[in-house]
C-alpha cells in the first residue's frame, strides 16, 4: 500500500482532479467497487448452501469481525499487539456476567454493552501502554492480556474460573427470532448484520482524514509529529474503537455459544487471530475475510483429524509467509495481478 | 506458621529457580540487543537443548556432565543452521514479520517433536551425587537447588568476564549499542551474531536440561514459559547480560514466594510489576537509558 504521509483524500476545488490522475485515484479511493459485495453475497449463499454448517458459519463470521477489529489496530495503526484477546474476552465475559447473573440479557443492548466495556478497557490500557514502542508495547500487551486471564480465573465466584459460565439464557432477538443451539439460522443472520455494521463504520473510518492519519503514523511517526498530528491521541482512540469492536466480537461469540470461558482471553486467541490477519493481509480490510475463511476452513477439515500435522503445517505456511509473502495472500494476489498488468502494458 | 518457613529456605528455591530463568533467557536478550530480532522461538531452543539432555541419560545411558555438554553443542549447531537459513533473512524486517515467523517456527517445533518423541511429559532423573539434601551449615536444603545456584554463579561470572573482559565481548557491547557505528569501524556484526546466536541457543538447551526436574519436559514446553523468558528479558534490558541476571533472580524468587503462600493466582503479581517496572523504565529495569 503505497503511503500519503498526510491526509489527502479530499479533493480540493482548485485541483482539477479529471487532469491529474494520481489525484483522481485518491479522491475516489473511498467509493465502494463492485467487488466488493462478493463477500457478503457469498456469505448470504453460505446460508442457504449448508444448512448444516451455520454453527461453522457464525464461528467463522465472528472470526473475521474480530480480526477486522485488529486490522484497525495493526494494519492501519501498525499498533504491534499480542494481546488483542484481552478485548475479546473483555465483551464476552461483559455479556456472559450480566447473562448468568440474571441481570441484563436482551442480545442487541448487551452487545452495546459489551462494546462500551472493552472500548473502556482498550483506553486504559492504551493511556498507559501507547506510551512504549516495539519490543516493550508487545510485551506490555502480552502481560495486560495475561493480567486479565488470571483475574477472570482467580474471580472464580463470580466467572466460575477455568470452567467458565455455562448455558447462559439468551432472550429472543427482538422479541422475535429464537436462537436455537441446533439450528444457528438466527444466529447466523444476526451475526451477519452486525459484521456487516461494524464493516461499514470501519470501513467509512480508515478512509476518512483520521484513517488517513492513522496510516501516516504507521508509515511514519516521526514525520506525522513534525506536522503537527496529536499522535498519541489519534493511537489512543484507534486503539479504544478497535478494543470496542473486539468486545462485540467477544459479546457475539458468547451469546452465540450461550457459554464463556478463560479461552476467550489466551495467548492462543490473540495468536490466532493475528495469523488469520496477517494470512489474509492486513491494512487492507478484505484480508480478515479471506484470512478466516482459509485458516477456519484448513483448521475445521484437518486439525480434527490431524492434530499435529495440523501444527506443522501451520507453523511451515507461517514461516513461509514471513519469508516470502510479507502481505499475505491479499497481497501475494495485488502483486501478481500488477505483474500482469505491467506485463500486458508491455506488449 | 507463616513465617515458620524459613527465609533462607524461600531465597535458597527462589534462586535456584531464577538461575536456570537466567541461563535461558540470557541469550535472548543478547540477540534481541544485538540484532532488534524478536525471537519468540527461543524456548523452543531449550525444549530441543532439554530434550536432548533427557534423551542422552535416559535412552543411550549417558551420564550428566557429558548430556549436558552434548545439549548444548547440538542445540548450539543446530540453532546456526536455522539462523543462516531463516533468521538472517528476517534481520531487516519488520517486527511482525518476525513475530509471526518465530510463533511459526514454535509450531513447527512442538509438531515435530510431539512426531517423533510423543506427546507425554519426558520423566527426568536426578545423578545420585545431585539427591538428597545438603547440609549448608545454617540450614538443610536439596543439593540439586544448591548444584544450580552453584552452576549459575558460574555461568554468569564467566559471561560478564567474556562480555566485559574479552575483545568479542566488547565488540558486542559496541554493535548492541550502535550496530552501524561498529560495521563503519569494521566490525564483522555478521559473525558476530552467529556466534553470539549459537551461545545463547546453546545456553537455552543447558536451561532446558537443568530445569527440566522441576519445569517438566512436553512439547508444549516452547510456549509454556515463552511469558517468562521475555520477562526476564525485558526486565533486565536487552543486550545485558548482569540485567537480565538480576531481573531472573527477582522473577525466581517472587514466583517462588507467590507460589507458596498464595498458591491461586500468585502470578498476577508478577504481570503488575512487570507492567508496572515497563512504564516506569521501559528500557528495562537494569539498563542505562541512551
Amino acid at each position: 500500500m503505497s503511503s500519503a504521509g498526510t491526509p489527502a483524500a479530499e479533493p480540493r476545488p482548485d485541483i482539477a482532479t479529471s487532469v491529474y490522475p494520481a489525484a483522481r485515484l485518491l479522491a475516489r479511493r473511498h467509493r465502494p467497487q463492485w467487488w466488493e459485495a462478493i463477500p457478503w453475497i457469498l456469505a448470504l449463499a453460505f446460508y442457504f448452501a449448508f444448512p448444516d454448517y451455520l454453527g461453522f458459519g457464525v464461528e467463522l463470521l465472528v472470526t473475521v469481525l474480530f480480526a477486522l477489529s485488529l486490522d484497525l489496530a495493526l494494519g492501519y495503526a501498525g499498533i504491534i499487539t499480542l494481546g488483542h484477546a484481552a478485548f475479546f474476552g473483555a465483551g464476552a465475559y461483559t455479556v456472559g456476567l450480566l447473562a448468568f447473573h440474571g441481570i441484563w440479557s436482551e442480545p442487541i443492548t448487551s452487545l452495546v454493552l459489551a462494546a462500551v466495556v472493552a472500548g473502556l478497557v482498550g483506553l486504559a490500557s492504551g493511556l498507559v501502554l501507547l506510551r512504549t514502542t516495539g519490543l516493550t508495547l508487545l510485551m506490555l500487551t502480552l502481560c495486560t492480556m495475561a493480567l486479565l486471564e488470571e483475574a477472570a480465573n482467580m474471580a472464580h465466584d463470580y466467572t466460575g474460573g477455568f470452567d467458565g459460565l455455562p448455558s447462559l439464557e439468551i432472550p429472543p432477538l427482538l422479541g422475535w427470532f429464537e436462537f436455537n443451539p441446533l439450528y444457528a439460522n438466527t444466529q447466523y443472520l444476526y451475526t451477519l448484520v452486525v459484521l456487516l455494521v461494524c464493516f461499514v463504520f470501519v470501513r467509512t473510518l480508515v478512509y476518512s482524514p483520521f484513517g488517513q492519519s492513522l496510516t501516516g503514523i504507521r508509515e511514519n511517526m516521526l514525520r506525522m509529529h513534525a506536522v503537527g498530528t496529536p499522535v498519541r491521541k489519534r493511537l489512543i482512540l484507534c486503539y479504544s474503537i478497535s478494543a470496542a469492536i473486539a468486545g462485540i466480537a467477544g459479546g457475539l461469540w458468547a451469546q452465540n455459544n450461550a457459554y464463556v470461558n478463560l479461552s476467550a482471553l489466551g495467548l492462543d486467541r490473540a495468536a490466532t487471530v493475528l495469523i488469520i490477519l496477517i494470512l489474509g493481509g492486513y491494512g487492507r480490510l478484505y484480508g480478515a475475510f479471506i484470512g478466516a475463511v482459509v485458516y477456519l476452513v484448513l483448521s475445521h477439515f484437518l486439525a480434527q483429524v490431524y492434530p499435529t500435522a495440523w501444527q506443522l503445517g501451520l507453523g511451515l505456511l507461517l514461516v513461509a509467509i514471513a519469508l516470502f509473502a510479507r502481505n499475505g495472500i491479499l497481497g501475494f494476489a495485488d502483486q501478481i495481478w500488477r505483474r500482469v498488468q505491467a506485463r500486458r502494458g508491455a506488449t | 506458621m507463616i513465617f515458620g518457613i524459613d527465609v533462607a529456605s524461600i531465597l535458597l528455591g527462589g534462586i535456584s529457580a531464577g538461575m536456570v530463568l537466567f541461563i535461558v533467557s540470557v541469550g535472548l536478550s543478547v540477540t534481541m540487543g544485538l540484532m532488534g530480532f524478536v525471537n519468540l522461538a527461543h524456548g523452543s531452543f531449550a525444549m530441543l537443548g532439554g530434550y536432548v539432555i533427557v534423551i542422552c541419560m535416559n535412552q543411550i545411558g549417558l551420564g550428566f556432565a557429558p548430556a549436558l555438554v552434548l545439549g548444548f553443542v547440538i542445540t548450539a549447531a543446530v540453532s546456526v543452521v536455522f539462523e543462516r537459513l531463516l533468521y538472517q533473512r528476517l534481520y531487516r524486517a519488520g517486527e511482525l514479520d518476525q513475530v509471526l515467523f518465530t510463533i511459526g517456527l514454535i509450531f513447527i517445533f512442538i509438531a515435530v517433536v510431539t512426531l517423533v518423541i510423543g506427546p507425554e511429559s519426558q520423566p527426568f532423573t536426578l545423578p545420585p551425587a545431585l539427591r538428597g539434601q545438603l547440609n549448608l551449615g545454617f540450614t538443610e536444603y536439596r543439593t540439586y537447588s544448591i548444584f544450580l545456584i552453584g552452576f549459575g554463579v558460574v555461568v554468569v561470572v564467566a559471561l560478564w568476564l567474556g562480555f566485559e573482559r574479552t575483545r568479542i565481548g566488547a565488540q558486542i557491547r559496541a554493535t548492541v549499542d550502535n550496530r552501524r557505528m561498529a560495521e563503519s569501524i569494521g566490525i564483522n556484526t555478521d559473525r558476530l551474531f552467529v556466534l553470539t546466536f549459537a551461545l545463547g541457543s546453546g545456553m537455552a538447551g543447558l536451561g532446558g536440561g537443568l530445569g527440566a526436574e522441576f519445569l517438566g519436559l512436553d512439547p508444549q514446553y516452547a510456549l509454556k514459559y515463552l511469558v517468562y523468558f521475555l520477562i526476564a528479558v525485558s526486565v533486565g534490558g536487552l543486550g545485558t547480560v548482569t540485567g537480565v541476571f538480576y531481573a531472573s533472580l527477582l522473577i525466581g524468587v517472587l514466583d517462588f514466594t507467590l507460589k507458596l503462600y498464595l498458591p491461586k493466582g500468585g502470578t498476577i503479581f508478577i504481570f503488575v510489576l512487570t507492567i508496572l517496572l515497563l512504564l516506569w523504565r521501559p528500557q528495562g529495569l537494569f539498563k542505562r537509558p541512551t
